[in-house]
């Protein structure tokens, strides 16, 4: 038996491996082609095809009708702007702010700090489900002003949908490791120039932050997109509903899966979109996690 | 760590910001004050009202509709319409309830309202004298006596047969009067089978989870004699769920699948929206909701044909969507003069028209397009009014639907009959005692 020569095993292993990263990849893009090919058939030819290899072809009655009945049934627009909106703010709310409570732990001395910073670490194992309901009363009584002047309460408006979710004890606890992990000489060497407190954060820190910041942003941009269960809680109002909740709109008594199917498409893009922008950041992030200064 | 010892202190920062805030708090005190003064009073009051409807235009502008009609019809009041999705509507009224903050009128599902009357979040209604006379069954809600909504239409159950299958294997076509007897249709499910034509006899709808269970299958619990609940008492679902009816019906069910009858619990669910227009299942159980569609594609060969009796009874299940009166409601006379507005024969009649579902009386099943005589679903209204009977009327629902459903999957897939009704009774009756009776009797 004449035994592979070491150039063709090395191709054999290449293309082993290609085929078996071609197939983990076809296991996360057919549902997204799945997702877009159905957003064009009409429903009862959509049904027809998910059970065989046609669910993935742009094969037979194909239009973009379902597109049109989709943004005719829900003020998608509307759902994009406020899903955009209050994503974008609290995104970058985030950052600043959960930047900063990291760099107060990782670089300031201040008295319980590392009591503070257990319970944050803490909050972590406790479900959204379990506090969404005391975090509703919370909500339901604070003040807020308003144009009629101070009104209690502030479901129903934008601010409820951001302000509980800036504070974020996952984006503190990365945003810390990462500043931890920093050399010392960065921060004293500033020190020794005369830098302030505010200039070590702005100017020194945070300009090596990028893949954490990356980080960061990507998994509250998702939260932030995804928000489903609070706002159902606290909107009343379809002018403030973010995307998510739209999508609720489509189980009638007879469900329209195209209609379905094609605002998926479009809710997902955005996501994409982020993601691609902020990929490079991310993997370097995850790369270098761990890795000390 | 060792690090970060060039020690600077927040109190030197908290020191600096003070003194500016005090300055700007007094600019916003100023414009607060401004603010309130600029209150404008509004000369009528305003109702607010939630509904279930969101994403279905054709509700939408009938009920814009009606609500536009009320507001110009008397000058009191001004009912203002919320809507929201369907799946996620109960959520959103219960936060609301927990937040103290529910609207003055609310739509409620049938078999939830009773949960929600326990829970003090609906009042009951004040109508004129005779006002539902003339309404179907399953459109009123009543709770202790005492009737807490009303629906402006109905939902009902039938089986989908083709006059031509039946026919060509010389079936008798059933009637309201004389529907199939319990061996007559379990006779015809294995000639239908046997006959090769078909993947199944009859499709269920196991791929539709949740509510369908305990609304489309218990029916055919009660026609065996059994019941999800003791409604006599509403305290216990021993001897009734699991008695000698009761487990007939397991024995029964259960038969279907291990049969080969009909698909279980694994049915696709495009199978079940496709399957029998495509001619894979002979025969359907299915509600109004789809009659149109499949009108449409099977056209004039379509029957909808009453539930089968298995002794005690055709049976079907009854209450859809309706109106009702928040607990928190100052403005109930102004709610109940809308909900009073709405009921009216020709707004049920535009509901029925254009969701297709069943109208709530007969005199607007008369001015409708489908359930008027010679209409293409009027065969329904003879079955809601002959045949309906509403879920049971306890709070306790909720944990008995749940509860029942897990059975029937369960069995279906081959679980002990006795055994496993045996363990939802349990179940339900913990629940019911852990709720101390959910009003009911002294517990």
């Amino acid at each position: 038996m004449r035994s592979l020569s070491f150039e063709n095993q090395q191709r054999l292993l290449i293309g082993l491996r290609y085929a078996l990263l071609i197939l983990i990849a076809m296991i996360f893009i057919f549902p997204i082609v799945f997702m877009v090919v159905s957003s064009l058939k009409p429903d009862m030819q959509l049904l027809r095809d998910s059970g065989s290899l046609r669910a993935f072809l742009p094969v037979g009655d194909i239009s973009l009708d379902n597109y049109a009945d989709a943004f005719e049934r829900v003020p998608m627009l509307q759902f994009f702007f406020n899903s955009v909106f209050t994503t974008v703010v609290s995104v970058a709310a985030a950052l600043w702010l959960n930047s900063m409570a990291a760099f107060s732990f990782a670089f300031l001395q201040w008295r319980g700090k590392a009591l503070v910073l257990s319970l944050i670490i803490a909050t972590f194992i406790v479900p959204f489900e379990v506090i969404a309901i005391p975090l509703l009363m919370v909500v339901n009584s604070l003040p807020w002003l308003g144009p009629g002047g101070i009104e209690i309460g502030w479901l129903n408006s934008y601010h409820v949908q951001i302000i509980p979710f800036i504070a974020d004890s996952l984006g503190i606890f990365l945003f810390y490791q990462y500043f931890r992990d920093l050399p010392d000489e960065l921060v004293e060497a500033a020190r020794i120039d005369g830098a302030s407190i505010w200039q070590i954060y702005t100017r020194i820190i945070m300009p090596i932050a990028g893949p954490i910041l990356a980080t960061v942003a990507i998994l509250k941009f998702l939260g932030m997109w995804n928000a489903y269960i609070w706002p159902l809680m606290t909107i009343r109002s379809e002018e403030l509903r973010p995307i998510m909740v739209g999508l609720q709109y489509f189980f009638q008594l007879n469900t329209a899966w195209g209609e379905i199917m094609a605002y998926l498409s479009v809710v997902t893009i955005p996501v994409l979109l982020f993601y691609l922008a902020l990929q490079r950041a991310f993997i370097e992030s995850i790369a270098t996690s761990g890795i000390k200064g | 760590m060792a690090k970060r010892k060039f020690g600077i202190s927040f109190v030197q920062v908290v020191n600096h910001t003070r003194c500016k805030m005090k300055k700007a708090l007094s600019v916003v005190l100023f414009v607060v004050l401004l603010l309130s003064m600029s209150g404008i009073a509004n000369a009528q009051t305003e109702l607010s009202l939630w509904y279930h409807g969101a994403g279905n235009e054709t509700e939408r502008s009938i009920l814009l509709g009606i609500i536009d009609d009320f507001n110009m019809a008397q000058s009191e009041y001004t009912v203002v319409l919320e809507e929201f999705p369907q799946e996620s509507y109960n959520s959103s009224i219960v936060a609301a309830a927990l937040a103290g903050d529910l609207p003055d009128i609310i739509d409620v599902d049938g078999p939830v309202m009773p949960g929600w009357a326990w829970s003090g979040y609906m009042q009951p209604l004040n109508l004129s004298e005779g006002a539902l006379d003339d309404f179907l069954p399953g459109a009123i809600g009543e709770w202790h006596g005492e009737v807490y909504s009303v629906g402006l239409w109905d939902a009902a159950v039938s089986i989908y047969a083709r006059r031509s299958v039946l026919e060509a294997h010389d079936i008798r076509i059933p009637t309201l009067d004389d529907p199939w007897s319990g061996d007559e249709f379990d006779a015809i499910l294995e000639q239908l089978q046997a006959s090769g034509d078909y993947e199944y006899a009859l499709d269920l709808g196991m791929a539709w989870t949740g509510e369908w269970y305990p609304y489309a299958f218990s029916p055919f619990l009660q026609s065996f004699g059994g019941d999800m609940i003791d409604r006599s008492t509403y305290l216990t679902a021993e001897g009734v769920l699991n008695g000698e009816a009761g487990v007939a019906f397991g024995e029964w069910w259960q038969s279907l699948f291990e049969r080969g009858l009909a698909p279980g619990t694994s049915q696709d669910g495009a199978d079940r929206e496709t399957g029998f227009i495509d001619g894979k299942y002979a025969l359907q159980w299915n509600g109004n909701w789809a009659g149109i569609n499949t009108l449409a594609a099977v056209g004039d060969d379509l029957l909808f044909l009453p539930a089968p009796d298995f002794g005690s009874g055709s049976t079907i299940g009854a209450a859809s969507w309706q109106f009702g009166i928040s607990s928190s409601s100052m403005n109930a006379e102004g709610a109940n003069a809308f909900i009073e507005h709405a009921i009216q024969d020709e707004y049920l009649a535009a509901f029925s028209d254009g969701i297709g579902l069943i109208p709530a009386t007969a005199g607007a099943a008369a001015l409708s397009e489908h359930y008027s005589e010679g209409g293409a679903l009027e065969v329904y209204f003879g079955l809601s009014e002959a045949q309906a009977l509403v879920r049971p009327v306890t709070p306790g629902y909720a944990t008995v639907a749940l509860v029942f459903e897990k059975a029937l999957a369960d069995i279906a897939n081959g679980a002990d009959v006795q055994d496993t009704l045996d363990a939802a009774v349990d179940e339900i009756d913990q629940d019911i005692e852990d709720n101390m009776g959910y009003g009911f009797g002294d517990m």
